[in-house]
C-alpha cells in the first residue's frame, strides 16, 4: 500500500514526539525530509481538521481521575444534533458522538464521555447536565469503565502500531 | 504534589502544542522558566506516565474506517474474549464496562469491508454477537480536558 506525505506523517507522529530539544528535526531525519516541511505539512493538517488537537495528550487515571464514563442517551433523532451540540459545550464532557441505534437491545443513540475524580462526581455531574440539557425525560445509561485491558494510540492503516 | 510550572505544563499544551522548531524553549519563554527544565518536567510525565504523548488526536476516519464496537460477554469468558480481541493490533481502547453489554473497544481497518471482516471474525472465533457503532455525527467542540486541581 502505497502511502501518501501526509500519511506517513501522521504514522511517523502517532505515538508522540521525542521529548527533546528539535523533536521535530528528529521526525523530519526518520522521514527523510525537512523540518521546516515537516512544520508546514502539520500545520496544513491541523488547519484542515484531520489534527482535531496537537498537545499534551494527559492520562486520566494516574491523575485521580479514576471514573471514567461512557453515557448513551435514546433521543429522537430529529433532536439529536441539537442536543449533541448542547451535550459538547459542557465543559466536563469529552467525547460527544452520534451512533446507530441496535433495536431494542440497544436503543441509544447518542454517546458521551464523562471523567471524574469518583462515581459520585460523575454521577452528580451526569444529574446536572440531564436537567440542564433537558435530557430528562430521555432514556439513559451510565457505563462506569471498569477493567482497562487496552490503551494506546490508534493504529493506522498501512502501518503498523509504533512501539509494540 | 505537582508544582504551579508543573500544571501549566499539564493543563495549558493540550490544544496547541507550539509547532515551531523548539518548542520546549517557547513554551519556557512564555513561563519565564528554561528550556532545561520544560523538557525534564516533561520527560518525568512520559516517565510516570502521567501524559502518554504530546503529539495529534486524529480525527476519525481521515485514515480508513473505524468504528467502537460492543460485546456482551459472560463475565466467566470475559477476560479470554477480551485478550482475543486485544490481541489484534487493529484494537485500541479495549475497556470492561459496568453493564451487560461489558466489553468495549475501538477496531479500526484499511477500509469499511475489511473492518466488517474483522468484526465478523471476532464473532466467530470468540462465540458472541458484536454490535458495530460507527460514529454517524461528532459533536465535540474541542475544549480539551481540563484538569480540575484540588490542592485543599
Amino acid at each position: 500500500m502505497m502511502l501518501s506525505l501526509d500519511e506517513r506523517i501522521l504514522l511517523a507522529v502517532q505515538n508522540g514526539l521525542p521529548i527533546c530539544s528539535r523533536p521535530y528535526q528528529a521526525i523530519a531525519d526518520e522521514l527523510l525530509i525537512s523540518e521546516a516541511q515537516l512544520l508546514e505539512r502539520l500545520q496544513a493538517l491541523r488547519q484542515q481538521g484531520v489534527i482535531k488537537r496537537w498537545g499534551v495528550i494527559v492520562k486520566h487515571r494516574p491523575l485521580g481521575y479514576k471514573a471514567n464514563a461512557m453515557i448513551v442517551v435514546n433521543v429522537p433523532d430529529e433532536r439529536v444534533v441539537e442536543l449533541g451540540k448542547k451535550l459538547s459545550a459542557e465543559p466536563v464532557v469529552n467525547l460527544c458522538y452520534q451512533r446507530p441505534r441496535q433495536g431494542e437491545r440497544w436503543p441509544y443513540n447518542l454517546y458521551c464521555m464523562i471523567h471524574g475524580k469518583d462515581r459520585a462526581m460523575v454521577e452528580a455531574h451526569w444529574q446536572r447536565l440531564q436537567q440542564q440539557c433537558g435530557l430528562g425525560d430521555f432514556m439513559s445509561e451510565i457505563l462506569f469503565s471498569r477493567r482497562c485491558f487496552k490503551q494506546r494510540g490508534a493504529w493506522y492503516p498501512g502501518g503498523q502500531a509504533l512501539h509494540g | 504534589m505537582l508544582t504551579a510550572l508543573e500544571k501549566q505544563l499539564l493543563n495549558d499544551y493540550q490544544q496547541e502544542f507550539p509547532l515551531t522548531e523548539r518548542p520546549f524553549l517557547q513554551i519556557a519563554q512564555a513561563l519565564s522558566t528554561r528550556e532545561e527544565v520544560v523538557i525534564k518536567a516533561y520527560q518525568q510525565f512520559a516517565d510516570q506516565q502521567i501524559i502518554s504523548r504530546i503529539g495529534p488526536v486524529i480525527t476519525p476516519n481521515h485514515l480508513g474506517a473505524s468504528a467502537l464496537v460492543a460485546m456482551a460477554v459472560n463475565e466467566e469468558d470475559l477476560e479470554t474474549v477480551a485478550d482475543l480481541v486485544s490481541s489484534y493490533p487493529n484494537v485500541n481502547h479495549n475497556y470492561e464496562r459496568e453493564n451487560a453489554v461489558n466489553l468495549w473497544f475501538v477496531l479500526m481497518a484499511e477500509d469499511e469491508s475489511r473492518l466488517l471482516n474483522l468484526v465478523a471474525e471476532i464473532e466467530q472465533r470468540s462465540g458472541y454477537t458484536a454490535m458495530r457503532l460507527p460514529m454517524l455525527a461528532d459533536f465535540y467542540i474541542n475544549l480539551g480536558f481540563q484538569l480540575e486541581w484540588n490542592d485543599a
